[in-house]
């Protein structure tokens, strides 16, 4: 269980990979392009050589401090987030911006990193790196919107970090110990450590920077930012917090208030933020439930989503690519000229919505099962709500308002090769992890003995799709629907988009028109005070009648002569 | 709209960009007869709760098409939450942009 000491000095897979980043900049962009690819599959060959164990420790100042815990948990989500690398490095193949590619090479080796950990102050340091490298992918949109979107991403990220920081060492220095095992809500700073995993993992009331910043990156920016940040955060919260109570609940919120968002927004992008956030809540639930079973669920479900959220965002950046648009009022008709991305599309809404055959059937049912199984059907009623909602505003409505629905006009190009080739990845996992969920179930970090192909599973799930399809239908034909509109909608971020903004300027406002009354009145007070002393002192005052200036000049002159003379004639 | 004229059901249900031929999918007939085909593998599944033994969770998840009627109504409903919550939450597009 203790390190060797000849694994010592070993770099983890995050350093190597965070240093190999480092060499983008200096290579020439048709360079990058490849080396970006050859990256994530050198660094997975080298994670997948290194054993089990805790490495690469150093002792400091009477704590230890651990940069790569290697398990199952932590190997997990080394490998999807690699795999995911690769695919949103291709996706992102045509966009030669070093500033991007650079930063999310960062982006990615400090999450993996972070991952790794195995110490509080060494996860830190890389969950603030991770937030710091990732801005720039929003920044690289270059408008003074995504400008201002970007400052609003890193106070949150920054934020979390810091609150982390707060949290650590309080659980430092009364534990004694910086490990980074199971902590628990009553341990001594669990609340804020809790609290920090909970905004990046977009808790409710928390959550609506991912709405906020996500849809102002660029177009591949925003498939690197969708797949790393959040997920991170579940590791943490499955690392520190299994089956802690507290969430579940919020796990169920999590998983049913965005997709009301979700119906009403008309940025799909914003849409497909807002469907992160219910995927997360499933993963959430699964975490605070704390069975095997539920935390297999989770990290299985997490695994799945990175790889279908990313298509899903893959398929709507290309379209924001071709059209310039991700609005759905401006879209539709789009299959007729990009029949693969559409088709592609159509597979991740097919995953997300967990049809059988595809990743999520596989993965979801683990967590809600294991609901279920404790006898929670409040929990499980929700769970179910959502999975029919997801299907709803993800399922249907991204492939339907952006390719199909009523004819824009638009005739845009398919997806350039390189977006066709990454999303076709990301959907051949998709359906590869559905038919043969066995191969996922081998790298979770308990043992699975879940049959997701029963008879009942796939009738049950079929039925509740498929009259959610019709449902869906029902209302379009009976213009019940709402239509997608030109709109933005409020949620949380108005608070300090528009109140704190708004407040603030108005508390300045007043405070500088207080200050001009003061400065006023202090002047004037001067002017007068002055005044008055020189009715008596001025020229024509009483003080100065007597003595003129030059009559002055000669009384001293005269004075000075005689003491001249008087010095001459008296030695 | 003229959806159940049959001047129209057969013809494009939009006007195309000129030389462009229309896909099968332009035809309002075409998209009903995929409704149709639809509301059929629906009600194959629904009746194929009567063919298997289930084995529910709770007192009510076994009942007959208990999953098809909960996805029916919990997106009915859904649509019209949001619909409502729409009333009050949406504002025009450069909300935030306007004041800059």
């Amino acid at each position: 269980m203790s390190a060797t000491a000849s694994l010592a000095p070993i770099v983890s897979p995050g350093l190597a990979y965070m240093i190999g980043g480092l060499l983008v900049p200096l290579l020439r962009p048709a360079g990058a392009r490849g080396y970006v690819l050859a990256l994530p599959i050198a660094v997975l060959g080298y994670a997948l050589m290194l054993p089990e164990g805790h490495h690469a420790t150093l002792a400091f100042a009477g704590f230890e401090f651990e940069l790569l815990r290697i398990d199952r948990l932590s190997t997990l989500f080394v490998i999807v987030f690699l795999i995911a690398a690769f695919i949103g490095n291709l996706f992102a193949w045509h966009d030669d911006d070093p500033v991007q590619r650079t930063a999310a090479q960062l982006y990615i080796g400090s999450t993996l990193a972070a991952v790794q950990c195995g110490d509080l102050a060494s996860l830190f340091v890389f969950w603030e790196l991770t937030g710091i490298a990732s801005v720039f992918l929003i920044w690289a949109r270059g408008s003074e919107r995504a400008f201002r979107a970007g400052l609003r991403y890193l106070l949150v990220q920054v934020g979390s970090g810091v609150i982390l920081l707060a949290g650590l060492l309080i659980h430092a220095s009364a534990t004694g110990s910086l490990a980074f095992d199971h902590i628990g809500l009553d341990a001594p700073g669990g609340k804020l450590i809790v609290l920090a995993f909970g905004i990046k993992c977009a808790f409710p009331l928390l959550h609506n920077w991912l709405q906020d910043t996500y849809p102002e990156a660029t177009v591949s920016g925003t498939v690197i930012l969708s797949s790393f940040t959040t997920k991170l955060a579940i590791y943490a919260l499955a690392r520190g917090f299994a089956g802690t109570e507290m969430l579940v609940p919020i796990g169920a919120v999590m998983a049913m208030f965005p997709i009301f968002f979700a119906v009403i927004e008309n940025d799909l992008r914003r849409v497909l933020a807002y469907s992160l956030n219910n995927q997360l809540g499933f993963m959430v639930v699964g975490i605070g439930i704390g069975t095997e079973l539920a935390l297999n669920g989770a990290v299985a479900h997490a695994f799945a989503d990175i790889i279908f959220k990313a298509l899903l965002f893959m398929a709507m950046g290309a379209v924001l690519f071709r059209t310039g648009t991700v609005n759905g009022t401006d879209l539709g008709g789009l299959y007729k000229t990009m029949p693969w991305t559409a088709g592609f599309c159509i597979v991740g809404a097919a995953s997300i919505s967990a049809f059988p055959l595809f990743s999520a059937f596989a993965t979801k049912s683990m967590v809600m099962t294991a609901a279920a199984e404790q006898g929670r059907w409040g929990i499980w009623a929700a769970l179910l709500f959502a999975s029919a909602g997801v299907f709803h505003h993800a399922g249907i409505k991204i492939p339907y308002f952006a390719f199909f629905a009523h004819d824009s006009g638009k005739r845009p190009e398919e997806a350039p090769l390189s977006m066709l080739v990454a999303m076709g990845i990301a959907a051949a996992l998709c359906v590869g992890i559905g038919v043969w969920p066995e191969s996922l179930y081998a790298l979770l970090p308990f043992p699975v003995d879940y049959r997701p192909y029963t008879v009942s599973h796939v009738v049950n799930q079929l039925q509740l799709l498929l009259f959610s399809a019709l449902a869906f239908t029902f209302l379009m034909r009976s213009g019940i629907y709402p239509p997608e509109m030109r709109s933005v909608n409020l949620d949380t971020d108005w608070l300090y988009r528009r109140l704190m903004p708004d407040a603030a300027g108005a508390i300045l406002r007043a405070l500088t028109a207080l200050g001009r009354n003061v400065a006023k009145s202090f002047l004037e007070g001067l002017a007068a005070t002055l005044r008055f002393v020189s009715t008596y002192h001025g020229p024509d005052g009483v003080f100065a009648r007597d003595l003129q200036v030059g009559a002055m000049a000669m009384v001293v002159v005269a004075a000075l002569a005689a003491y001249l003379v008087f010095y001459f004639i008296f030695p | 709209m003229g959806e159940h004229d049959p001047r129209t059901e057969s013809a494009p249900s939009h006007r195309l960009p000129p030389g462009e031929q229309p896909h099968w999918l332009d035809f309002p007939r075409n998209v009903t007869r995929l409704v149709w085909g639809l509301v059929l593998i629906s009600a194959v599944v629904f009746v194929a709760d009567a063919f298997y033994e289930s084995h529910p969770y709770f007192k009510h998840d076994g009942w007959f098409g208990f999953y098809a009627f909960y996805g029916f109504i919990a997106c009915v409903g859904l649509v019209l939450v949001a619909k409502w919550m729409r009333t009050f939450l949406m504002r025009d597009e450069d909300y935030y942009e306007r004041d800059r």
